[in-house]
């Protein structure tokens, strides 16, 4: 009992970064990505099966969750919409496929990010960073886009005192676009001030987001007021 | 049956159905449309060459019988009334004859005797319709045509041959011929003539002890009207019978020709790729049995159709699996190696070295894997096109930049040239921005390789109404002859034993046609041993047009001016 509660203050005293929950069948990667995480100073837990992965979710109450596709027990698309169910964590989706119909229900069913097999660990950290970075900033700051207000350091949306649920990313990709409401961003800024992309990657991932942020924030998704469109360029703030 | 003679169709050239042959067009051009329309039914349809054929044949045969029936009528008939004529002339002379004895005893003169001798007989001509003439005395010389001989009124004398004439010139027996009868009308004058017989028979004259020949003419007007009676039945005969032929035909060769032509539709369907389709066999005859043998055939192929498709299937769903599988272990591989490279300065020179080259072979082997994968995605048609509109200027751009680093360790100096000039427009075009990216990328690392310590590569851009092109010129060791249409091979290397210095796949240049084919470009290549080479892409610039021209030439504008050995820029389209 006293062991096990002091590597858990160990473990919480080296993972100043975040907390990491690896859920992947293969063992050896689940292990290795557990090695580099903790040099790169996250503490991590592994998970192989997907039948078990909610429950060692509630328990660990991870920062990111890193979430392999194809998983003995349950298939990957499921655990993410049962962990979306109750969580806005941020999830990055592992996958083998980097065909279109796979990331494009990865992100429909709630993922954040996906990141196809190999990657390189540096881009991976790169993801894992950007999506717990939201953490580290926190001065007061009040904005409004359209009919909605942005309490910046509480993390939240409402519309007229009624408040409005967004997951992290959503609320980034909100707060990027309601920031500078002048500015028109193309996919490849928002990639990269939102999700942290060095250069350039999928774009299908901004458009993804943009559509499940409408269906929360916009009165009528399919004319768009708040996130508005600007054609062959990108997205924009609407005016208020 | 025309239809089935030995087939010869691969001898023939392939020709669209729908598209008129160089013939009936070159034939168009004089002739109206409806002639065309039949020029192009005759020549397609079986049922109607078959049915004028036979047609015509029997014509031919029809028109032969009844010639044979006609002549063998007329000549019964005639042969019929020449007995009965001669018969008739016989019996007149020998009654004319038998008068002149009972005569015998009273005296006449030689002229009132002939008087004696014809008038009974032209009498009984006009009553029983035939002429009669008396011709002179036999060795006096004179001839019917000197006139003054007793004759039947009206009738001229010509209506006697002179062959015949010729032969009574002299005591002979009892002849006739077939002539004509020359009647002339007292009061107009006219002549009528109608053809006859004309039998010629002697009686000797007591007064004078001559020989004198009565010329009988006999008119064929009622044979002519039997004649012309039958002539006409067979001709009717004969028409009806052509047209009942031509029916006949037309409906025995549809028996056989619709058949044929509900196989040629199957056969279409199949060619199509509607592999399903099959004839319907009905009775047991050499049709049904052509409809067996024919869909046995198309269930033969569409068992080897299915089972390769199957099998390529199979295997294409094994290069994907495999490569899937390969993925993760790569990865954990991948993220060791990651881990051992960034630790290699606390390692001895071996192991630090060991673990360089750990982590530049896993970045080959992944670009490998990627490559294949991609490859493998466009065997099995999975590769769709995200298709916007953007400006090649800035993907090249781009690609220059990606690639500085590159270009920099070469000691390669790499230069976008754009379109100049009054008309130069922006290269906007509706394409896939990755896929196209990645094929400039391509050329101009692939360029960049082969420019050669301290060389150049240019990036050409050009762009008309219709299309868009990139062209990456390197002035290298070039390409020799025949390989510009190697190049495009999977892992084709120019030169076996030329080390390979940038690490690629192999497999850039395929993949990058590939990506072209699925947009409908062109990828092609030119080069010529130590001068260089250039790759030319050309893209439509609306999604879905057909190329017809390259805004840039192939070959570039210096090496075209002096004409090598190998002009020849071998496209891959």
């Amino acid at each position: 009992m006293e062991i096990m509660s002091q590597s858990t203050d160990h473990a919480a005293n080296l993972a100043t970064k975040g907390r990491v929950l690896v859920v992947d069948d293969d063992a050896a990667l689940a292990e290795m990505l557990t090695i580099v995480l903790r040099q790169e100073g996250f503490d991590s837990r592994m998970c192989v099966r997907g039948d078990e992965a909610l429950e060692v979710f509630r328990d660990y109450r991870p920062d990111v969750v890193l979430l392999d596709v194809m998983l003995p027990g349950k298939d990957g698309i499921d655990v993410c919409k049962e962990i979306r169910a109750t969580s806005g964590v941020p999830i990055v989706m592992l996958t083998a496929k980097g065909d279109t119909v796979d990331v494009v229900v990865g992100l429909e069913s709630g993922a954040d990010d996906y990141v196809v097999k190999p990657f390189k660990p540096k881009e991976l950290v790169a993801r894992i960073r950007a999506r717990v970075r939201r953490n580290d900033t926190a001065e007061p700051e009040s904005l409004t886009i359209g009919d909605l207000a942005i309490d910046v350091p509480g993390h939240a949306v409402s519309r007229n005192g009624t408040p409005i649920s967004l997951t992290p990313l959503e609320f980034d990709l909100l707060l990027c676009l309601a920031r500078t409401p002048w500015q028109v961003f193309s996919r490849e800024t928002l990639l990269e001030q939102v999700w942290g992309y060095r250069h350039a990657a999928d774009t299908r991932l901004v458009n993804v987001h943009v559509q499940r942020l409408r269906s929360k924030v916009e009165h009528d998704p399919e004319h768009p007021e708040i996130v508005v469109t600007v054609r062959g360029v990108g997205y924009k703030a609407g005016v208020s | 049956m025309a239809s089935l003679r030995p087939l010869r169709l691969p001898r023939l050239p392939r020709r669209d159905p729908a598209r008129p042959s160089r013939r009936s067009q070159g034939i168009s051009r004089v002739v109206p449309a409806g002639v065309r329309r039949a020029f192009t039914f005759w020549r397609r349809s079986i049922q109607a060459r078959v049915a004028t054929s036979t047609v015509l044949l029997s014509a031919v045969v029809i028109a032969g019988v009844g010639w044979l029936l006609t002549e063998q009528t007329r000549d019964g008939l005639l042969q019929n009334r020449a007995e009965v004529v001669v018969a008739e002339a016989i019996s007149e002379t020998n009654q004319a004859t038998d008068r002149l004895a009972a005569a015998e005893g009273t005296e006449f003169d030689a002229v009132s005797q002939q008087a004696e001798l014809a008038r009974p007989i032209i009498r009984a001509g006009e009553a029983r319709d035939f002429g009669v003439l008396l011709g002179g005395p036999v060795g006096s010389g004179t001839r019917l045509a000197d006139g003054g001989a007793e004759r039947t009124a009206n009738l001229e004398t010509a209506s006697v041959p002179e062959s015949l004439e010729a032969r009574f010139d002299e005591v002979a027996t009892t002849a006739w011929t077939f002539s004509e009868v020359v009647r002339s009308d007292p009061e107009t004058g006219e002549t009528t003539r109608e053809p006859g017989i004309v039998v010629g028979s002697q009686v000797q004259l007591p007064a004078d002890g001559n020989v004198y020949t009565l010329y009988y003419v006999f008119p064929l007007e009622e044979q002519q009207e039997t004649l012309a009676l039958v002539t006409r039945a067979l001709a009717t005969g004969a028409v009806v019978l052509l047209v009942l032929v031509a029916a006949i035909t037309w409906l025995v060769t549809r028996q056989v020709v619709t058949p044929i032509r509900m196989a040629r539709r199957v056969a279409e369907r199949l060619a199509a790729g509607r592999l399903q389709e099959r004839l319907r066999v009905r009775g047991e005859d050499d049709l049904a049995r052509l409809a067996i043998s024919f869909n046995q055939m198309a269930a033969n192929l569409q068992k080897q159709i299915r089972q390769l498709e199957e099998l390529s299937r199979v295997q294409q769903q094994f290069a994907s699996d495999v490569s899937h599988e390969l993925r993760t272990p790569l990865t954990t591989v991948r993220m060791a190696g990651d881990v051992l490279h960034d630790a290699r300065a606390d390692f001895d020179p071996v192991t630090a070295r060991s673990a360089e080259l750990l982590q530049t072979e896993l970045d080959r082997f992944e670009t490998l894997l990627e490559d294949l994968l991609e490859i493998s995605r466009f065997d099995a048609g999975a590769a769709v096109l995200d298709l916007e509109d953007i400006n090649l200027a800035d993907v090249a751009h781009r690609v220059v930049h990606t690639t500085r680093t590159l270009a920099e360790r070469r000691g390669v100096d790499v230069r976008v040239l754009l379109p100049e000039g009054p008309t130069a427009r922006p290269c906007v075009a509706e394409v896939d921005a990755r896929r196209v990216e990645r094929v400039v990328r391509n050329l101009v690392t692939n360029a960049i390789d082969h420019a050669g310590p301290d060389g150049q590569v240019l990036v050409r851009l050009g762009c008309d109404g219709d299309a868009a092109a990139v062209a990456v010129r390197d002035f290298g060791v070039g390409l020799a002859p025949g390989e510009s249409a190697l190049v495009f091979n999977r892992f084709w290397r120019g030169d076996p034993a030329r080390a390979r210095t940038s690490g690629g796949t192999g497999l850039g240049l395929s993949i990058s046609l590939e990506d072209t084919r699925l947009h409908g470009g062109w990828l092609q290549a030119w080069g010529r041993p130590g001068e260089g080479s250039q790759f030319r892409l050309t893209l439509p610039r609306h999604a879905g047009d057909t190329l017809r021209s390259s805004p840039l030439s192939l070959v570039p504008d210096d090496a075209a001016r002096r004409p090598g050995p190998d002009r020849r820029g071998v496209g891959a389209r």
